[in-house]
């Protein structure tokens, strides 16, 4: 079953198009990797689908409802979480505050305390910190932190836009394995937006590649690796 | 050194108010980017309602009721009506900044006439709980009063409230986390828009308090929290303008610095002296006393 679908999605900054008629699909449970140089528009399809930017043209369902044009604090509500560019969190918080924001909105201490818990689980780095001022953390922390507040909203989609930015790669090795046992042991549909194509692909099952705003090639993420032509073109090896 | 006392008391008394004043700014200011200067016109709406109150029933805690919900009722709809209709209709460009300011300053303008029209421009006064005589310490008269003790008290009280609010529970994270990145809080599920309004109810809530506690000391009439406003912009820039203790510790500052002037110079050198502490201020702690501006990189 699909359960994110996109159909020719056109958004717009201004008088410059971003992305035009991009279509593709993501089943429950899968991660699929949005691969593209910069300016292909991978993190405007992300704006675009939790709600931070309006469409242009296009549909774009989340189990079968709309999600265009609704607020992103209405879309955590329904199960999608947008982990955004350039490690998003909150420098004036604690670890801590910035885990719990997470959950405020479900009014549910003890669950989010558990998702806080299962968040430090999968990153014990976190645990070391959690009174720490989050300006104090280093890249690769702050990202993790930045995914753990995603967790604790207990979504269902998970949007994470260029995790790997600026980071060394014994880190980023540790956040896509991290972000692989959650698609597995949460169940969660992923959509990994990343320009480190083969790290992305390599842990993906499906991939879309996007050029200028275009969708130029998607499917099996193991072919999309395969094929000569892609690799050459998008993949940048 | 009764005279030093005295001094540093009456500093302490206008330094607490001007905190206040200071708050209510920087919490609009946290809370939406705008510096509020229609605050003093909130204020002296709420403060003429209070003095309604005060001179109907002779209750002056009530009359303080009416105008922190005046207060809390005002900020809500300044915020609602007049800054997201606004916000709507000018959001780029290079007027988009400036527009929302101007606005407030109108607003100030705008409320004062009708205050006038109400209430008329003739001074009234207002009238304290407690006796505003000052206290005899040794045989000697200190300028210090019962009134005083009750203005420190009550701001003491008021500060706590807000930073018990602001540390300890679910809103105060929330309003936190809405003031330093917007865009992160709502991708956690905050809702940015109403806790926005939030900040404008409590800074409505903490200019009411202002306005009420320093008339008993002074007279009312439509300009007369103009000067309060002036001091609490000044002490919120000293404070950093983003921190609420900044703001506190700012107020205390200028009171204190006004109250040595006042007593040891005179009160023609007020208005410079607390324009050369701003600028002194903003030339060596430009981020305000606490040095509270952190490092921005998200």
């Amino acid at each position: 079953m699909s359960s994110l679908v996109v159909s020719n999605l056109t958004v717009s900054h201004g008088a410059i198009r971003a992305l035009t008629n991009v279509s593709f699909e993501v089943q429950e449970g899968e991660l699929t990797a949005v691969i593209g140089a910069n300016g292909a528009g991978k993190t405007t399809l992300l704006r675009t689908l939790s709600g931070l930017k309006d469409a242009e043209n296009g549909t774009a369902t989340w189990r079968d409802r709309n999600i265009l044009g609704k607020r992103p604090e209405d879309l955590v509500r329904r199960g999608i979480s947008h982990v955004s560019e350039g490690k998003s969190v909150i420098p004036e918080l604690t670890v801590r505050e910035n885990l719990v924001i997470g959950g405020l909105w479900r009014r549910d201490k003890n669950g989010t305390e558990k998702a806080i818990k299962e968040a430090v689980e999968l990153f014990p780095r976190l645990g070391e910190r959690m009174s720490q001022s989050a300006n104090t953390l280093s890249g690769g922390e702050r990202q993790m932190l930045a995914i753990g507040r995603a967790l604790v909203s207990r979504p269902k989609l998970l949007l994470l836009d260029e995790p790997s930015l600026g980071l060394a790669p014994l880190i980023i090795e540790q956040i896509f394995s991290a972000i692989k046992n959650l698609q597995k042991s949460m169940n969660l549909t992923v959509v990994l937006v990343e320009q480190n194509a083969t790290s992305a692909l390599e842990i993906a099952d499906t991939g879309v590649i996007l050029n200028l705003g275009e969708l130029v090639a998607s499917g099996n993420a193991k072919d999309l690796l395969a094929d000569p032509a892609l690799k050459s073109a998008y993949l940048g090896y | 050194m009764r005279q030093l006392i005295g001094t540093l008391l009456i500093g302490l008394t206008l330094g607490s108010i001007y905190s206040l004043m200071a708050l209510a700014l920087v919490l609009v200011w946290r809370s939406t980017r705008v510096v509020n200067f229609a605050q003093a016109g909130q204020a002296i709406v709420t403060t003429y309602i209070a003095y309604e109150i005060v001179t109907r029933t002779g209750v002056f805690w009530l009359a303080v009721l009416f105008a922190v919900v005046a207060g809390a009722l005002l900020g809500a709809g300044v915020e609602y009506f007049l800054m997201r209709t606004l916000f709507r209709h000018v959001d780029e460009g290079p007027v988009a900044a400036l527009a929302p300011v101007i606005a407030t300053l109108g607003l100030l303008g705008v409320i004062k006439s009708i205050v006038g029209m109400i209430w008329g421009n003739d001074f009234r006064s207002f009238y304290p709980p407690v006796s505003t005589d000052n206290f005899v310490l040794f045989g000697e008269s200190i300028p210090f009063s019962r009134f005083n003790v009750l203005v420190i008290l009550s701001t003491t009280v008021v500060m706590i409230i807000f930073s018990f609010i602001f540390q300890r529970t679910d809103l105060g994270l929330s309003l936190r986390a809405a003031a330093f990145q917007p865009e992160i809080a709502r991708l956690a599920g905050i809702r940015v828009g109403p806790i926005r309004t939030i900040g404008w109810v409590f800074a409505g809530v903490a200019g009411a308090i202002a306005g009420v506690l320093i008339t008993p000391n002074d007279v009312l009439s439509p300009a007369s929290l103009d000067v309060l406003l002036v001091f609490g912009f000044v002490a919120a820039v000293i404070g950093g303008l983003e921190s609420l203790p900044g703001a506190v510790l700012g107020g205390v500052v200028l009171g204190i610095g006004v109250s040595f002037v006042l007593n040891y110079v005179g009160t023609t050198l007020i208005f410079p002296t607390v324009f050369v502490v701003l600028l002194l201020a903003l030339i060596f702690k430009p981020n305000g006393l606490l040095g509270a501006k952190k490092v921005r990189s998200a």
